[in-house]
């Protein structure tokens, strides 16, 4: 790059002499000038020449080294020598800027590659040897040292640390992890010195999955990108071709003196006719878009993904683990005569000799240490609940049959969920309702769906009705479909698609476990929590690697940002490329706009799809 | 099998294409795919052909872009 800058530089600089020099010297108009234009030209041009020459010997007529030989050569031919070094050079010029833009953009794109490990610390023979990720054989044993990334997916067999997950979830919060606890490559180690016993090959870990799905993303093509290459396909040779009948049918009737007029607007076609503008900056776009997502913790499988997510118009939900956490909490607690805590306390502890997912949930919402000597006698009573003794009072906690059969007069509760009664002394003393929780940003995300033009949110659940009902009312979703089968998931997804608009996709949200079929049969599946999940990333076509559903949202916008730069692209460049046509063809415009129609064009379009890179949090 | 390749030396996104498209004519091959940014070339063929596909590949290469130059990765 820097030889082709001195290169330009010292053509400009002759150039510059050239054209200063006093044109009124006879001396200077007709040799000394030439000579310069020329040497001007062959410093910056003899390279285009000369590939020119080599692709011509193998019939690549529509080449643009040739295309822009021909050009300035046919400049030089009627006489316009400043204008063509003038071209050449700013071809030149405009390639240089357009390879330092590329190169730019790779670098930020490897930057966004920059969670491939480098290398692993295995233990070996009680000793730590330095290896490449991919030597390292499963079972073995590596180290991971404060700062570095941890090279292969593994469980923690000594010590402990704070993960720093943002290169895979764009989560900034770190993650604890403890001994047993599973970790996946590409996080890195922020404090302490871990231990990790290796589970996955390197091919195989999290980190290659990733890398592999978004530099693979850009060879499924959007409509876009095909609709480029067909436009390109034609493009050029259409242009060139109405070059050749500009130069030559016009002066056929308006007088052979009107041939170097008419030939140097030819000219000025063929400088325009590289549809290289577009070729390279709708994809770049798409991989900034796939490449920007993947760094907030969505992995998109393709750029036609990206753009069928930017035409959604209505979002089909999973409920449980999708919008709700899919584990149960403490909701609500209703003490008579005795305070919530001391009623909490009693359940906590006349459930605690059980593994119940509702045990389990009591004694998180008490959090505090269960005092096993307060517990005297407990008794579990089949299909009913508990019968315990705590500091000598006798506790009942069940349903309401329980109530019913030991004659305790209660209120009955009309709560959502499962509710447990509890009796002190035969005397009904209150309920707990624990019912999954919906996911904290669950609501903002459907509201904020609406904002971004989706029609229609629709639930799909195996739950019961009321339950079904209640969460969708909670969340502001529109229809809910409830007491599905799997199978009656997939049913109702189809009909729903048929009833769809035909511009409008259909994306289904699940937590891509249970779901692969509905997945794979929606307009867009995004599975969510994807982090380590091998089912959820073969089955979906988006992936989102923490369960926060408003990443959905992140995703969308996204996409539309990279459709409106895509769009802006294609019409920008089309629209400068026909302007300046059509001025050259009616002799309005000269091949310095044409010169910027190709090149400038090019590294305008390059620069605005590097937009999309630049966004972290959209 | 997919195979990947390192390419070097291509000028512009446009004859990342047109090679690309070359490249997909080779008998054998069932899917070619060049990342002009990533400066990546993907190659999917049998395993057992892959002698002659390179072969073949490298000649389509040299006839088309003469300065490319591919290092399998």
């Amino acid at each position: 790059m820097k030889k082709r800058t001195i290169k330009i530089l010292i053509a400009l600089v002759i150039y510059i002499i050239a054209f200063l020099l006093p044109f009124q010297n006879i001396w200077n108009a007709l040799i000394i000038c030439p000579i310069l234009y020329l040497c001007s030209y062959c410093i910056v041009g003899i390279e285009i020449v000369w590939k020119a020459m080599r692709n011509l010997l193998r019939g690549k007529l529509f080449d643009e080294n040739f295309l822009m030989t021909i050009a300035t050569l046919g400049a030089f031919a009627i006489g316009e020598f400043p204008e063509a070094v003038a071209v050449m050079l700013f071809y030149q010029v405009g390639e240089l800027f357009q390879s330092y833009a590329v190169d730019k953009s790779r670098k930020s794109i490897s930057s966004l590659m920059d969670i491939r490990p480098d290398f692993a610390n295995v233990k070996r023979d009680n000793k730590i040897t330095k290896v490449n990720p991919e030597e390292v054989k499963l079972g073995e044993i590596i180290i991971v040292k404060p700062g570095e990334k941890i090279p292969l997916d593994g469980i923690i067999v000594e010590g402990h640390s704070l993960l720093d997950t943002s290169s895979l979830t764009g989560e900034s919060l770190p993650r604890e992890v403890h001994l047993e606890d599973e970790v996946l490559s590409g996080c890195i180690n922020q404090n302490g010195l871990l231990s990790i016993k290796v589970t996955k090959e390197f091919g195989e870990s999290t980190v290659s999955k990733i890398l592999n799905l978004v530099e693979n993303a850009s060879s499924k093509k959007s409509k876009s990108e095909n609709f480029i290459s067909k436009f390109a396909k034609y493009y050029t040779p259409t242009v060139v071709i109405i070059a050749l009948l500009l130069a030559i049918i016009p002066p056929l009737f308006l007088g052979f003196y009107t041939f170097t007029d008419w030939l140097y607007r030819a000219l000025s076609f063929l400088v325009v006719s590289c549809p290289c503008a577009l070729v390279i900056s709708i994809p770049l776009s798409f991989f900034g878009g796939i490449g920007g997502a993947s760094r907030i913790g969505i992995l998109v499988k393709g750029s036609n993904y990206l753009e069928a997510l930017a035409h959604t118009e209505i979002i089909v939900f999973d409920k449980t683990g999708t919008l709700t956490e899919g584990t149960f909490e403490v909701q609500k607690i209703e003490a008579i005569d005795i305070s919530q805590d001391e009623l909490l306390k009693l359940t906590a502890h006349a459930e605690s000799f059980s593994n119940h997912p509702i045990s389990i949930s009591l004694k998180k919402a008490y959090d505090k240490e269960i005092n096993s000597d307060l517990i005297s006698e407990t008794k579990e009573l089949s299909g009913l609940g508990i019968e315990s003794v705590i500091e000598g009072k006798n506790i009942l906690v069940g349903n309401e049959k329980l109530m019913e059969e030991n004659h305790i007069s209660y209120t009955k509760c009309n709560e959502i969920g499962t509710i447990l009664y509890v009796a002190i002394e035969k005397t009904y003393a209150g309920f707990i309702v624990i019912a999954d929780k919906i996911k904290k940003d669950a609501k903002q995300t459907i509201t904020t769906l609406k904002s971004n033009h989706i029609k229609q949110t629709i639930m799909l659940t195996g739950d019961k009705k009321v339950v079904g009902e209640n969460v969708a009312s909670k969340l502001g979703i529109d229809t809910v479909y409830s007491e599905l089968l799997p199978s009656g998931k997939a049913e109702k997804l189809e009909e729903i698609m048929k009833n769809s608009s035909p511009n409008g996709n259909v994306a289904f949200v699940g937590d891509g476990i249970n779901d692969a079929p509905v997945l794979a049969l929606a307009d867009i599946g995004i599975a969510m929590g994807g982090l380590g999940a091998d089912s959820a990333i073969e089955a979906a076509d988006i992936v989102i690697m923490t369960d926060e559903p408003s990443k959905i949202n992140h995703a969308i916008q996204l996409s539309k940002k990279t459709m409106r730069i895509v769009k802006e692209n294609i019409i920008f460049a089309i629209f400068i490329k026909i302007a300046v046509l059509l001025l050259s063809a009616i002799g309005l415009s000269t091949m310095w706009e044409a010169v910027f129609a190709d090149v400038g064009v090019s590294v305008i379009a390059i620069l605005n799809a590097l937009r999309v890179l630049k966004n972290k949090e959209p | 099998m997919k195979y990947t390749f390192k390419i070097k030396g291509l000028d512009c996104a446009n004859c990342a294409t047109q090679l690309e498209n070359a490249i997909q004519k080779i008998e054998g091959i069932d899917n070619a795919s060049i990342n002009f940014m990533m400066e990546k070339m993907i190659i999917e063929c049998q395993e057992e052909n892959k002698q002659e596909i390179m072969e073949k590949l490298k000649k389509t290469i040299k006839k088309e872009e003469p300065d490319v130059k591919i290092e399998e990765i």
